[in-house]
């Protein structure tokens, strides 16, 4: 069975600089991967590079075997890939479920259907399972921008989860999440990833939660792939400490 | 895939009604007042009504592209020309009805929206400001320049208002109850609209299109469709002012009157549903208020836009749920509790 | 062909002063985000104002010009960024652009009111001659217009390549944020970009009054002109603008003289679209990279 996701001797540069420079690694279905690395490794260029973002100078991005290299992000998201966001990205002046139902609207019925039917595009249910899973329930009618950074961390989780999707790619979900949050965002992933048997590729700086998190782990730095394993074997892989400690 | 089993079971909770809501009882009132409202005005008040009503469709549409949609059309002026000369001509030379040439007008402004903004959108979205900028000196170029058709400066006379099933509107109050029955209809149709599906992909367009487009939304192709419903609108407006002015030459349909439009979009409260209604009071009632001040009116109606917009600019609908909240604290702490 | 050349060296006159407006108006977008619809009235009204300082105290021209400059920098450089620019930036670029429409507005009809509704006629400063070259005769008006406005817009450059307070400026309109974290004093650039297109604005208005006569109406067709040069030169500055403007000048220009005048305006429009469609970030702009 051919894995999930390939990346194929990814390369892009601006201008002169090289920030992912041949880049190749496969996920298998199910899997969490992590992508580590120290600042500005190329991490989150690659990210983009995949879903669609930004065009790479070089290489190959696949799905399921499908070439994707250079489809638009919204295109990608409908064959069943979806992301969270560093910066994050909810709707502010939508409410939760608002925002939670235009999560997975656009993947089911067809244009016409969303103008002469349901005005929940028949969302209704699943939003409340996710407000329920992501334990959101006495926010449902907030305006999304009015959450704690980290229930908006939490919405923008549950947002990626709404199509049902095939891959998501978490960009630094545990960016300035507090400690009881990040323990309850890490068991929410693992249990939606049980369920669901999504693959996750994820990346992160927080050390701790990309170990205790993932079963596989990729370093990059300077735009490379420096090693790759399991975490106890990257951490400890010498030219990985050094990577990490000469920044 | 199977469903995840959830802790929580599945509560099937209706949901409160939202401001928007309001609107559906808003409106059929908002139209029954100003069904009775100019009894006892003459002739020129009842004009001016109908002028707001019909303006505010105008509005209503660049609202929808701009204020929902996010995208700056400077030819909305333009899309209602073409839909007051499409409507002229066919009643005037060609006795097409005027319902016939209603519908036609509006699919005609449709099709001219999707045609223009097709090609601007693959560019990059912001661009499509500059294409209408382009589009609108070029549309009024046409009307000015091609007499054979338009009647050049001279324009077309004599528009015929409809009749509704044999009830002949041509007095002013008779045509006025049909303005509001129409416009009553657009803004019902538009509510449906801002509150179907479409209507969250135009906003999460607006508010986040980089996020819209990675939850599957086709950022494109709704931005077309914003602008093609929006500039329709304009369209629909324009058949209804032919009638009403029985007299239409290109001079209303300029580059400045877009941007006049966009001013009231603006200065009436940009993406709010009654924001239209209330832009269009300041651009079309108030100058009217105002000519008592002779020659001045002009400065004194852009100072207090200027005004309002250095201090809301949000526009008037902004301040109003400003006011609104303002109130809403205090009665707040008023009773005792925390807001 | 001789007469082409004239039509040429008037496009490029013309151009020129909408390339000193352009500009300005690329500046102030550049540092604050600002739109300003009103750009054609700023170029309008300091000719409006000169005559009107003449008229009202009987100065004789040196000293109505004086005051006449003196205002206009002090309302529509300083005054415009400290009353309308600062209080609304913050929200958005879309109410402001809004702003200024009113603005224009404003000083349109205050012109037409406070001063005359009629075209006054305005002083030209440099020779009015006609000059035989090549055969064709060449207004000396127009080869002055050229070297002022080239005269400034070298001057510009100079200040702003090779002064330190014009590269700080340059930094602050390339990039605010950045600009801060240097240690630049951004808000006192952003008001020096105020006065400079204030200045500008200026130049060119006695550049062009002289020829389409100080009327209160003027500024409408410059404003477009500006704004359609900005656009084609890719808001890149002086090079971009300098590009744009001439460009549009010489179109409309040769448009006036070759293509019917029912269609004239047609021209520099269409222009712009092409422009848009083949290289949508301008024939100097930079292009971004794809984003959605």
């Amino acid at each position: 069975m051919s894995p999930v996701l390939e990346v194929h001797d990814l390369h892009k540069a601006f201008g002169g600089i090289k920030a992912v420079d041949g880049v190749s690694f496969s996920v298998r279905e199910g899997e969490i991967l992590g992508i580590i690395g120290p600042n500005g490794c190329g991490k989150s260029t690659l990210f983009n590079c995949i879903l669609g973002q930004l065009e790479p100078t070089e290489g190959a991005v696949k799905l399921d075997g499908r070439d994707v290299t250079r489809m638009r992000p919204s295109d990608l998201n409908r064959l069943g890939v979806s992301r969270t966001f560093q910066l994050l990205q909810v709707f502010p002046e939508l409410s939760v479920r608002e925002n939670l139902i235009l999560a997975g609207q656009e993947h089911q019925g067809s244009m016409l259907g969303r103008l002469f039917g349901a005005r929940d595009a028949g969302l209704s249910d699943k939003a409340e399972q996710m407000i329920g899973f992501f334990k959101l329930g006495h926010l449902a009618e907030a305006k999304a921008g009015g959450l704690s950074y980290g229930q908006q961390k939490l919405l923008d989780a549950a947002m990626a989860f709404m199509a049902g999707p095939r891959l998501v790619l978490l960009d630094e979900p545990a960016g300035g999440v507090n400690l009881t949050m990040l323990g309850d965002l890490k068991e929410r992933l693992r249990a939606i990833n049980a369920e669901q048997g999504a693959t996750f590729v994820v990346i992160e700086h927080n050390m701790d939660f990309v170990m205790s998190l993932c079963s596989r782990v990729i370093v990059l730095a300077e735009g490379q792939v420096l090693a790759e394993g399991t975490p106890a074997e990257v951490r400890a892989d010498p030219a990985v400490i050094e990577a990490y400690l000469g920044h | 895939m199977t469903a995840p089993a959830f802790e929580s079971p599945v509560t099937a909770r209706r949901r409160p009604a939202r401001r928007i809501d309001g609107a559906l009882i808003a409106l059929p009132i908002g139209a029954a007042i100003l069904w009775f409202a100019p009894v006892g005005m003459g002739r020129y008040g009842t004009y001016v009504l109908s002028l707001w009503l019909v303006m505010s469709i105008g509005v209503m549409g660049l609202n929808l592209t701009l204020g929902y949609a996010g995208q700056t059309s400077l030819a909305q002026a333009a899309f209602i020309g073409l839909g007051a000369y499409t409507t002229a001509i066919l009643t005037t030379k060609w006795g097409v009805s005027w319902y016939a040439a209603f519908g036609i007008s509006g699919l005609f402004t449709f099709c001219v929206g999707i045609l223009l903004g097709f090609p601007a959108l693959r560019v990059r979205t912001h661009y499509l400001a500059f294409v209408t900028l382009a589009f609108s000196t070029l549309v009024w170029l046409l009307l000015r320049n091609e007499q054979w058709l338009t009647g050049g400066a001279f324009g077309i006379s004599n528009i015929d208002r409809p009749s509704f099933f044999g009830i002949k509107l041509f007095g002013a109050l008779e045509f006025h109850r049909f303005v509001v029955a129409v416009t009553l209809i657009l803004s019902l149709v538009l509510w449906w609209l801002v509150r179907s599906p479409w209507g969250r992909a135009f906003t999460a367009l607006r508010e986040n299109p980089v996020r819209a487009a990675s939850l599957g939304i086709d950022t494109r192709a709704y931005t077309l469709l914003a602008f093609a419903i929006g500039s329709a609108y304009g369209g629909f407006a324009g058949s209804l002012f032919a009638p009403l002015v029985e007299f239409i030459d290109p001079s209303p349909f300029t580059l400045s009157q877009s941007l006049f439009l966009l001013l009231m979009v603006v200065a009436g409260g940009s993406g709010y549903f009654f924001g239209p209604f209330v832009g269009a009071l300041l651009g079309v009632v108030l100058p009217e208020w105002l000519r008592f001040a002779g020659s001045l009116y002009l400065i004194i109606f852009a100072t207090i836009v200027l005004a309002l917009l250095i201090i809301c600019p949000q526009g008037v609908s902004g301040l109003i749920e400003r006011c609104w909240a303002a109130l809403r604290r205090s009665f707040g702490r008023k009773a005792g509790g925390t807001p | 062909m001789a007469e082409f050349i004239a039509y040429l060296i008037a496009g490029i006159a013309t151009g020129s002063i909408y390339a000193l407006a352009a500009i300005g108006f690329t500046l102030v977008w550049q540092t604050s985000q600002t739109i300003n619809f009103a750009q054609g009235e700023f170029v309008m009204l300091p000719a409006v104002l000169i005559l009107l300082a003449v008229k009202l105290f009987g100065l004789p021209l040196w000293a109505g010009g004086l005051i006449g400059i003196a205002v206009f920098l002090l309302i529509f450089g300083a005054g415009f960024k400290f009353i309308v620019v600062d209080p609304m930036i913050k929200h958005g670029v879309l109410p402001l652009a809004i702003a200024t429409m009113a603005l224009s507005i404003i000083m349109k009809e205050g012109a037409k009111d406070g001063f005359s509704a009629e075209a006054q006629s305005f002083p030209s400063l440099v020779p009015t001659d006609m000059v035989n070259l090549l055969g064709a005769a060449i207004s000396l008006q127009h080869v002055a217009i050229i070297v002022v406005a080239f005269a400034a817009i070298g001057l510009l450059q100079w200040f702003v390549g090779g002064t330190k307070l014009g590269r700080q400026m340059q930094a602050t309109a390339q990039n605010p944020t950045v600009a801060r974290i240097l240690g630049i004093p951004v808000e006192r650039m952003v008001l020096l970009t105020f006065l400079l297109n204030a200045a500008l604005a200026v130049v060119a208005s006695l550049l062009i009054s002289p020829i389409y006569l100080a009327k209160f109406s003027n500024g409408e067709t410059i404003g477009l002109f500006a704004f359609i040069a900005a656009i084609v030169g890719g808001f890149n500055q002086i090079r971009g603008a300098l590009v744009g403007g001439l460009l549009i000048g010489v179109a409309d220009s040769l448009a006036a003289a070759y293509v019917s005048t029912q269609y004239r305006m047609a021209v520099p429009l269409i222009l712009l679209v092409a422009i848009i469609l083949i290289k949508p970030e301008g024939l100097m702009g930079r292009k971004e990279e794809r984003r959605v």
